[in-house]
């Protein structure tokens, strides 16, 4: 069924390929990111620029754009697996549960629903310091109430069918019933959400770096941006280029999403 | 009372507890934090013996009880004192009053011309599913939703406020038009059109997706076919029956999405020096403003929670279905 849709196979080959060059990319291209090759301010094409010119401080761009995805993808896998975790148990317990349990951890969600993600994260990391840990935890920490409540409303779902009782019936645990029996029925838009998760985090870590928020020495597409901001006007290869890395890798993943979710939901196909 | 007046009690109320919970995150998230106000003020005067922290403590009552602080902290906010900015040596609110319009302005028109557009759109393409127009608007708002706002907002400088030199690179407003009423406005529309539309491209591909499916699943509905049945006209259909019901996704996530909103905002004034809330936040980082950044945290979780409340009420105009007090 995914293998059918073709927009989302070219969204899986593409992140492929960007998860290969961001782990052997560097290696194999040899030249450092932070290396400077070349004079400042080269524009692609001109005499003795690398491929995609050099930044103000006659760094190689296209080095940058190889060894810069590291930083992001990872963070951003950390904090979307974070996320769900989060989420599915505050939205498998106050699904499966109800009543007061219920009221408790969806009240405790709108907390953070209501303190605006971006300015949150930057609170974290205010707070805490930047680096890897505390980036990802800052991440992971604001995005969660999305997934708990998609994981309650599955569950509100999935508790009242017949399966769910038979389960009950011959004395299953709680725990059982609810990771045995539930989750792996409520996982299809759960995984359809992961990915959107991974997009979002990817995007969040960009606008941090962006800002400057996060660890300067670590050089990531969103602290190009960031850093090379200021010469735009006369050189738009130093943004244009890391900006449309972090379009095509959100954008292969979510077109995996989607096919992900053509292929769980064949009645919404082409919405 | 009536059940209108009880319901919107109730829902005012809960805003209140939430805010409360905010406060309390928040004042919890300071305590995080290494070190404490009174070593910062003796790095800062570069006095560090124990006799000046414990004076220093004592005069901000940081010696007390961490309960006790909490209390102190939850009265002054409901004063509406947010504390004093380290930087400014004014009161924060104060700071983030001054520059509310920009953000208000900024986010406002964004959210407009996203709905507005979006709905649209998502009208244009649910009426002609299989056509390529629909599959370019599917792939474009896929696109719009991975691009980084601060990325399409630096672009649009680039072409332009650089290459064709039509708008204003950043800023909110020209020294030309001091004093002259109607040249004030226009500068100002001009300086707003770029980061409105940097934010509100995002939103779009967001709002024309979701005006698009569930306008798609309004059309195949038992009623839509009944108003067909009794030779309603197609216009009378769409725009009268089938919209009116199929926006209401599109109002819920505008809604659900104001903290994120107000999280682009902040990302966007920052590529174009539009002096709003959101610089100030990223300024203040810099600056380690805590009181600020932390009365801004509040400011703007009390905006959202504002903004929840008016889409409820938008909610109860537009669907009389539903009621209030009942379950979302």
């Amino acid at each position: 069924m995914f293998l059918r849709n073709k927009a989302a196979v070219v969204g899986l080959v593409v992140f492929s390929l960007i998860v290969l060059v961001t782990i052997f990319g560097p290696g194999l291209y040899g030249i450092s990111a932070n290396k400077m090759v070349a004079k400042p301010f080269l524009g692609p094409g001109s005499e003795l620029a690398p491929l995609l010119g050099t930044d103000y401080l006659g760094r190689d761009i296209l080095a940058g754009i190889i060894g810069g995805g590291r930083a992001t993808l990872f963070v951003a896998a950390v904090a979307a697996a974070m996320t769900m975790t989060i989420g599915i148990v505050v939205g498998s317990l106050a699904g499966y549960f109800g009543g007061w349990i219920d009221a408790l951890l969806m009240r405790f969600t709108e907390i953070f629903q209501v303190m605006p993600g971006l300015l949150f994260s930057m609170v974290v990391i205010f707070l805490l310091g930047p680096g890897t840990r505390n980036e990802t935890l800052a991440i992971g920490l604001t995005l969660w109430p999305l997934a708990a409540r998609l994981a309650r409303a599955e569950f509100l779902r999935l508790r009242e069918l017949e399966y769910v009782k038979a389960a009950r019936a011959i004395g299953c645990s709680d725990l059982r019933i609810m990771f045995r029996t539930i989750l792996p029925n409520a996982m299809p838009p759960l995984l359809v959400s992961a990915t959107l998760t991974v997009v979002i985090a990817i995007l969040f870590h960009s606008g941090l770096a962006f800002l400057g928020m996060v660890d300067v020495n670590t050089i990531s597409w969103g602290s190009m941006l960031g850093k090379n901001r200021g010469y735009t006007l006369t050189a738009w290869w130093m943004v244009f280029f890391p900006g449309i890395a972090i379009v095509i890798t959100g954008l292969s993943i979510s077109l995996v999403g989607d096919g992900l979710q053509d292929a769980f939901n064949p009645k919404l196909r082409g919405r | 009372m009536t059940a209108l007046a009880r319901g919107i009690g109730s829902r005012l109320g809960q805003a209140i507890g939430l805010l409360l919970a905010v406060v309390v995150v928040v004042f919890f998230l300071i305590q995080l934090a290494p070190g404490d106000a009174a070593l910062y003020l003796a790095g800062d005067q570069g006095v560090g013996d124990a006799e000046f922290l414990a004076r220093v403590r004592a005069e901000y009552g940081l010696d007390q009880p961490l309960l006790v602080q909490l209390g102190t902290y939850i009265g002054n906010v409901a004063q509406l004192n947010l504390g004093e900015s380290t930087y400014f040596n004014e009161p924060v609110l104060g700071l983030i009053i001054e520059r509310l319009f920009a953000t208000v302005l900024l986010a406002g028109t964004s959210l407009i011309f996203a709905v507005g557009v979006g709905v649209a759109i998502g009208v244009y393409t649910a009426r002609r599913p299989e056509s390529p127009t629909s599959s370019a608007a599917t792939v474009a708002s896929l696109v719009g939703f991975s691009t980084p706002v601060f990325y399409s907002a630096i672009m649009f400088i680039v072409v332009f406020a650089a290459k064709w030199r039509l708008l204003p690179v950043g800023g909110i407003e020209d020294v030309r038009y001091d004093g002259n009423w109607v040249g004030e406005t226009i500068d100002l529309l001009e300086h707003l059109i770029l980061p409105a539309l940097s934010l509100g491209i995002i939103y779009l591909a967001i709002y024309s997706r979701l005006a698009r499916a569930s306008m798609l699943e309004v059309l195949e509905s038992d009623y839509i076919r009944t108003a067909r049945a009794k030779g309603a006209r197609e216009r009378v259909v769409v725009y009268k029956h089938a919209l009116r019901n199929a926006i209401i996704p599109v109002i819920t996530a505008a809604g659900l999405q104001v903290g994120n909103l107000l999280s682009g905002a902040l990302l966007v004034e920052v590529v174009f020096a539009w002096p709003g809330i959101g610089r100030l936040a990223v300024d203040s980082i810099f600056r380690r403003d805590s009181p600020t950044l932390l009365g801004i945290m509040i400011f703007s979780s009390a905006m959202v929670i504002v903004a929840n409340l008016l889409t409820d009420l938008v909610y109860r105009i537009i669907d009389p279905r539903i009621r209030v007090g009942g379950s979302r």
